[in-house]
Order: C-alpha cells, then structure tokens, then sequence
C-alpha cells in the first residue's frame, strides 16, 4: 500500500507507544490487540526505529497483516489488520 | 506387473503413513517456548534476557527463565531481610547486589559510575527498568525457576526474592526438560 493509501485507512485502535523504546511498542501493541475485532486496522505510532521491522515480524507469526508504515514528524505510524 | 504396482503403491503408504507419525513427534517435542538459563548478574546480561524474554511473550511464545548462580541477586528484594543465615550467608549476602538497582555492568562498571550513566540513559530513551520489565515479564505470564542449588550455596532464602507471581524452585534437571522441548533456548 501506497503511503496515501495506508493514512485513508479506516483505523479501529491507535496505539500510541511513542513514550517507550523496544520491547516497549511490541508490548502495546499485544495488549491492544485484543481490544479490537479480527479485520479490524490498528495503528501503531513509535519513535523507536526497530518497531519497522518488529511488527512485521509479530503479524508474521501470529497470522496478522502487516499493511505498511508511514513516516510522521519524527515518528512512525506502523499499520496492521487483525487475523 | 499390475500386481507389482499395487504392491509398492502400498508400501508407499505405509512409508508415507511412517513420516506422517515422524512428523507430528517432531512438531509436538519442539514447542513455541524459549528457555534461558540466566547465569549472569550483570545489569546488561539480566537487560538482555527480561528484553528478549518480554518481546518473545508479546509474540505469544512461551517464556520458561532458569535463574541461576550470579543472577539470583537480581531476584533479591532490597526491601526484604532474612533471617536465620549463618555467617557465612550473611557475609555473601552483603557482597552480593541486592536487586535489579545494585547490578552491575560487564563493561563500564567504573565502580558503580557506569550502571548509573546506562540508569540515566535508559530513563532519557525511554527503555523500561529492569524493575518494570520483571512486572511486565509477571504480567505476561513469563515463568521464572530459581536454581535451588545455587540459592543455597550463596546462602540466599526464598524469604529474602521478590514477590513475583510465577516463581518456582527447582534443579537442573527441570532445565534440561525445559529447554529439550523449547524451540529456543539461550544461555545469558
């Protein structure tokens, strides 16, 4: 997904982790994730690099999409759809 | 010759019905588990393994921490004081860190300068303390063994470890059989 698309993206639960380094951002979003409903978006805003590579990893193993990322003014938002 | 076939069509199966049993008793001896036998007290070793520990819980793995030797001081709670230790339990007990604050580090220690300045620096960067990430690891449903032998050759007591709510003591043998059926299994 485009970066245009990925921020039109109807967002069921925004996870802002942005006060934590790593584990920190991949421990929000596992306890976020239970709050939301299979196929639902979540957005995962973090400021720490590695969230980038780390919640593609997680959506890997656990069966969850992983949609793509865009850069904010000194942050990330990380997307991913719920299995 | 058609009879041939059909022959070794069914051999096939029975082959084929072998791996199949195989199979499924490798998938089921190695589980979605990490095991770590966390030897060291150092502040960066104890920070490695609750880190990847908690990161490996976030993504539903199993969690199953052996603590033994030098890591137990980790485990100690400053605010607790046994009693009943003998001389030289108590001498130990003093020598030893009591608790996460009292690490120290492998590099850098520069007598107690270093694990301040990395304290100083994990609060700037916003990296969880070591105190935070064992509630965390509790919460998660992170399993930590103490090494019944090493506690009692430092002297330590159960009395004298934090509350934490999935601790166990046990031996080496519980590690092994730990780890044998974790997919990972590290030594800190």
């Amino acid at each position: 997904m485009t970066a245009e698309e990925l921020k039109s993206v109807d967002v069921a639960r925004s996870v802002d982790a942005r006060g934590t380094a790593c584990p920190g951002p991949l421990l929000e979003a596992k306890k976020a994730i239970g709050t939301i409903k299979a196929g639902d978006v979540m957005e995962i805003l973090s400021s720490d690099e590695g969230t980038k590579q780390d919640i593609p990893k997680w959506c890997g193993k656990q069966g969850h999409e992983y949609m793509g990322w865009v850069e904010e003014n000194g942050y990330f938002k990380v997307y991913m759809k719920k299995k | 010759m058609e009879d041939n076939q059909k022959v070794s069509i069914e051999q096939l199966q029975v082959q084929i019905d072998a791996l199949k049993d195989k199979i499924s008793q490798l998938e089921n001896s190695r589980k979605d588990q990490l095991s770590i036998a966390v030897v060291s007290g150092d502040l960066d070793k104890v920070l490695a393994a609750m880190v990847i520990s908690i990161a490996a819980a976030a993504m539903d793995t199993q969690v199953k921490l052996f603590f033994s030797f030098w890591s137990l001081s980790a485990l100690r709670d400053p605010n607790k004081s046994p009693k009943g230790k003998d001389i030289i339990s108590k001498m130990f007990g003093c020598m030893l860190p009591t608790g996460t604050k009292k690490l120290k580090l492998s590099n850098m220690n520069m007598a107690g300068m270093g694990p301040k300045m990395i304290g100083y620096l994990m609060k700037k960067q916003n990296v969880m303390s070591l105190e935070t990430m064992f509630k965390e690891a509790g919460e998660l449903g992170i399993e930590i063994v103490v090494c019944e032998m090493s506690m009692g050759l430092m002297g330590f007591k159960k009395e004298e470890f934090i509350d934490y709510p999935n601790l166990s003591y046990a031996g080496a043998a519980t590690f092994v059989a730990d780890a044998g059926e974790s997919s990972i299994q590290l030594f800190i």
